[in-house]
């Protein structure tokens, strides 16, 4: 079917299948920022923004992203290449594989909490699953970043 | 991940309706995110996206949750935040993280009757109707009772604006997971409520704690006569002992902190 939606600040206009997920459809246009991890809803690695609000794309149809702004992190390259270094640069990655998906959460957090507390943070942060960090050079990475960014 | 076949932005409510009960295997899609983790093959996928339910707001002396409002809304809405204790905007909180409560519907989580919802446990304890497009408005008690087999559509939920002192407490495994217990309690003079889901089956209310706080039980005894009165089941996260053992402890924490909000 007939899909026209916003990627990355630029109009898109194709076909998609009805049932292809907005992860295959990305990766499919060589958008490959976005990774698939668990494929059921719980590990955050294939965050993306639809209008600005961080959602899963492997459980997210591209078809009902008609009409809508879809961001990857290749469209914040420059703001998340600044927030990944900072995160390296304090010990808060390992592996690497969950880093996108978690620094798309971590940009929308800075977007829509100006001031947040640890806590709220925590609690932004916990649909992002990361198997080698322990989290908490994460959340004081983090913190850390929101800190400079103020 | 599910399939269909077609999907469809139906312009109204009632197209909406007619296209799902054209086909037995049509599917109206909330956010999708309960659908997701099954291989179920679907006819056409029905996107209320473009009907305007995602809106909450006041209507006189109601708060009404359109359909389509996302859990994440409900989380960040000031009325939410303020009325009855906080206790919509404090119940999805624990749900998954923000991109699935960035998708996940109101109208998704009353439809579906879940046994382990949150939103629903809160609800129950609010004096609450659902809309359905095809049937009109209907008590959540009543709906929320009824098998998730009919095939209409919940445009939204209308909660009756009261000052009613809240309490909801859940205990999950890990912070994200299902919940294996949940329990919420309100009161607005003798009126008590008291609602426990998780058990696995769906919330239900307690009318013989209800009855026993009215006639000034203790937060003790409401917990013990809860774990008494309710029927609870096994599954791979607790056994039913534990949950009944969970619902006492839950109840009694509950209607303590309710007595406390309302002698303040």
């Amino acid at each position: 079917m007939n899909l026209e939606l916003t990627l990355n600040g630029r109009p898109w206009k194709g076909e998609a299948s009805p049932s292809q997920t907005l992860l295959d459809f990305l990766r499919a246009q060589g958008l490959a920022s976005v990774k698939r991890g668990c494929d059921t809803e719980n590990c955050g690695l294939c965050t993306v923004w639809v209008d600005d609000a961080p959602v899963l794309s492997c459980s997210y149809l591209a078809c009902r992203a008609t009409g809508r702004r879809v961001t990857t992190l290749e469209g914040v390259e420059e703001q998340a290449a600044d927030l990944g270094r900072f995160l390296a640069a304090r010990g808060a990655e390992q592996c690497g594989f969950c880093s996108p998906g978690f620094l798309m959460t971590v940009l929308a957090l800075r977007r829509e909490l100006p001031h947040p507390t640890r806590e709220e943070v925590r609690a932004y942060l916990a649909g992002n699953l990361c198997r080698c960090s322990g989290y908490t050079a994460q959340m004081d990475a983090v913190c850390a970043w929101l800190e400079v960014e103020e | 991940m599910y399939t269909i076949r077609e999907l469809a932005f139906p312009g109204t409510a009632e197209e909406a309706l007619s296209l799902l009960r054209k086909g037995r295997n049509n599917v109206i899609l909330g956010g999708g995110c309960w659908l997701a983790l099954g291989r179920r093959r679907y006819g056409v996928g029905i996107d209320l996206s473009r009907l305007g339910l995602d809106a909450i707001r006041r209507e006189g002396d109601e708060l009404v949750l359109g359909g389509s409002a996302t859990l994440r809304a409900l989380e960040k809405n000031g009325d939410a935040c303020a009325l009855f204790g906080g206790i919509l905007s404090h119940c999805v909180r624990p749900i998954v993280g923000v991109q699935l409560r960035s998708r996940a519907t109101v109208g998704g989580s009353v439809y579906a009757r879940f046994g382990f919802s949150d939103p629903l446990t809160a609800l129950l304890c609010l004096d609450c109707t659902v809309e359905l497009a095809g049937e009109g408005t209907v008590p959540l008690e009543v709906f929320a009772a009824r098998p998730a087999v009919e095939r209409d559509i919940v445009t939204g939920v209308r909660i009756r604006i009261e000052d009613r002192a809240t309490a909801m407490e859940t205990m999950r495994l890990t912070a994200t997971d299902l919940p294996i217990l949940t329990a919420a309690v309100s009161r607005l003079g003798k009126d008590w409520r008291v609602v426990v889901g998780a058990r696995p089956g769906r919330p239900v209310r307690v009318p013989g704690v209800e009855a026993a706080l009215a006639h000034g039980a203790s937060p003790a005894q409401a917990g013990r006569l809860a774990a008494e009165g309710l029927t609870f089941g096994s599954d791979l996260r607790a056994g039913r002992e534990y949950r009944a053992l969970l619902a006492e402890t839950l109840v009694a924490r509950c209607a303590a902190r309710v007595e406390q909000e309302v002698s303040r």
